[in-house]
């Protein structure tokens, strides 16, 4: 019952403190606010360079043209082979005469040239289109599919599938390290501001050993305090994520620049970076609170 | 064993200085104790270590027969439930008035609202404060600011009460009011430790009084043998 009583008179005194020293609260709030901005920006930018970036690795594909002699059965079997190497994910396959189709749907020149076609005459080749489980090893897989019987030539664009890969880890791996220091300068930043709160109520604390409150008992009503700093810092930030992101999407229509850029989807996406603002806000205020009010529960 | 026992006692701070030399010192229950001397002989420090602001270098501090010397930080509060404290600076929070200001100590140790508001009007009524409960700090003189202070300090039934130079802003007048209400508060069973400077007070009220100098007990004056004569050396 006692610990009830000290627990709720805890918050209660916690709101009442955010309200009572309202300038220094703000202060900290509105540093919490900026921060989380910023991480904000930075894991939206994060999250859809990676999202482009999967999805560009996820559509390389090797293009396997096979012989024209090739009969039905031998293209099964080499179907068969096909999968059976490690990296192979799925597997198409694409007839000349509708690849001819294709192209004749994609441009009026094509359908002018290739109209008159029949299907001896075509001259494009049946394909196996392979679409790899590791981009990375994309170079290996393709000379293996080069090696088995039936395959004329294969295509992946070597080169620049490799090179892109590697400048997509650069830009992920960066991307990662921009985040985290951000979160370690936000949680520094607000640690910082927070101290200055309590430094200033550091007689309050005084009177509070005096009069025989527990470590405990002290610390508590200055943690609860981080955590309504870190939330109320935190609503800004999260109703510029949910609002601003959507309203980008929306204006875009979710692709940037060309339509090889497609956005993330907003829904559960700015639940989602929501969330880790109100945990960033909650975690890094209630620990600041601790940690500097520590600092006084030495006398 | 005395309500208060000091064995040995000796501090040195980290600068080298040494502020309390072997000081044996025992105070029983019930007792009101001036503690004089001259500015730097170790009275504050001496008061400092009884409520375990300072730990002694050396030697055993023994209140109500709990070893203060050893108690760790965490466990402090478990000392100062028994022991109240009063400043010279009151140390009252400005942003809560009279009543809150008492009741701070009462809500700390998680008593329910009744009863809080029960010992918090009784107290007030014997510092003379019954009518100032809604009034600041600020709105206060600095004799009912400490009178605040002393209420506070006894609010939960201490068996001591240490007193840091209480009158040491107040003028003659009010001094002696404040000394009313602590002799008031002795006569209750409270044993009151109490640094002073102010002899006119020392010798008026002529209670036992321990002369520190240079950190070390010059003299410790039985009840009612204090006289200005000795006075005048400290």
């Amino acid at each position: 019952m006692r610990a009830v009583r000290i627990l709720s008179r805890n918050i209660r005194d916690a709101f009442k403190s955010v309200f009572r020293n309202f300038s220094l609260s703000l202060a900290s709030i509105t540093c919490i606010t900026i921060t989380l901005i910023v991480v904000s920006l930075s894991l939206l930018l994060t999250f859809n360079v990676n999202n482009f970036t999967d999805k560009v690795e996820k559509n390389a594909t090797i293009v396997a043209f096979l012989d024209k002699k090739i009969t039905e059965e031998e293209k099964e079997t080499l179907r068969q082979e096909m999968q059976k190497i490690d990296n192979v994910d799925t597997i198409a396959y694409e007839s000349k005469s509708e690849i001819q189709e294709k192209m004749m749907n994609e441009s009026e020149t094509y359908r002018n040239i290739m109209s008159g076609w029949s299907e001896e005459e075509n001259p494009l080749q049946d394909t196996y289109l392979l679409k790899v489980k590791d981009v990375d090893f994309i170079g290996e897989t393709a000379s293996k599919i080069q090696e088995l019987k039936g395959v004329g030539t294969v295509k992946y664009g070597e080169g620049m599938i490799e090179q892109l890969v590697s400048i997509f880890d650069l830009v992920r791996k960066g991307s990662y390290i921009v985040v985290i220091a951000l979160i370690v300068v936000t949680a520094f930043l607000i640690a910082n501001t927070i101290k200055i709160t309590i430094f200033s109520r550091r007689r309050e604390i005084e009177i509070m050993r005096l009069v025989g409150a527990s470590n405990i008992n002290i610390k508590i009503p200055f943690v609860i305090e981080g955590l309504v700093l870190g939330l109320l810092g935190a609503i800004l930030p999260i109703l510029l994520t949910t609002y601003g992101y959507t309203a980008m999407y929306n204006r875009f229509d979710g692709k940037l620049f060309s339509d090889l850029i497609t956005l993330i989807i907003p829904q559960p996406f700015i639940f989602q970076v929501s969330g880790v603002l109100i945990l960033i806000g909650i975690v890094v205020g209630m620990f600041g609170s601790l940690r500097a009010v520590k600092k006084y529960l030495k006398s | 064993m005395a309500l208060i026992e000091c064995i040995g006692v000796r501090k040195q701070f980290k600068t080298g200085v040494v502020a309390i030399h072997n000081m044996d010192l025992s105070i029983d229950k019930g007792e009101f104790v001036f503690v004089i001397g001259p500015t730097g002989c170790g009275k504050s420090t001496l008061i400092n270590m009884l409520y375990r602001k300072e730990r002694p270098t050396a030697g055993k501090i023994f209140i109500g027969g709990l070893d203060v010397s050893k108690l760790r930080n965490n466990k402090v509060y478990k000392l100062r439930r028994r022991i109240g404290v009063v400043f010279q600076d009151y140390k009252l929070l400005s942003r809560l008035n009279v009543y809150e200001n008492v009741a701070f100590t009462l809500e700390v140790l998680g008593l329910p609202k009744d009863e809080i508001h029960t010992k918090v009007l009784k107290v007030l009524d014997l510092v003379g404060l019954k009518g100032r409960t809604k009034n600041y700090p600020h709105e206060l003189s600095g004799g009912e600011q400490q009178r605040v202070a002393i209420a506070r300090s006894i609010v939960n039934g201490p068996k001591i009460l240490i007193c840091d130079e209480p009158t040491g802003n107040l003028d003659p007048k009010t001094s002696d009011e404040i000394m009313e209400v602590l002799e008031e508060i002795n006569k209750l069973g409270t044993t009151i430790i109490m640094v002073t400077h102010d002899i006119d007070i020392v010798n008026r009220v002529k209670n036992r009084t321990i002369q520190l100098d240079n950190g070390r007990i010059l003299k410790d004056y039985a009840k009612g043998t204090y006289n200005n004569e000795s006075s005048k050396n400290s």
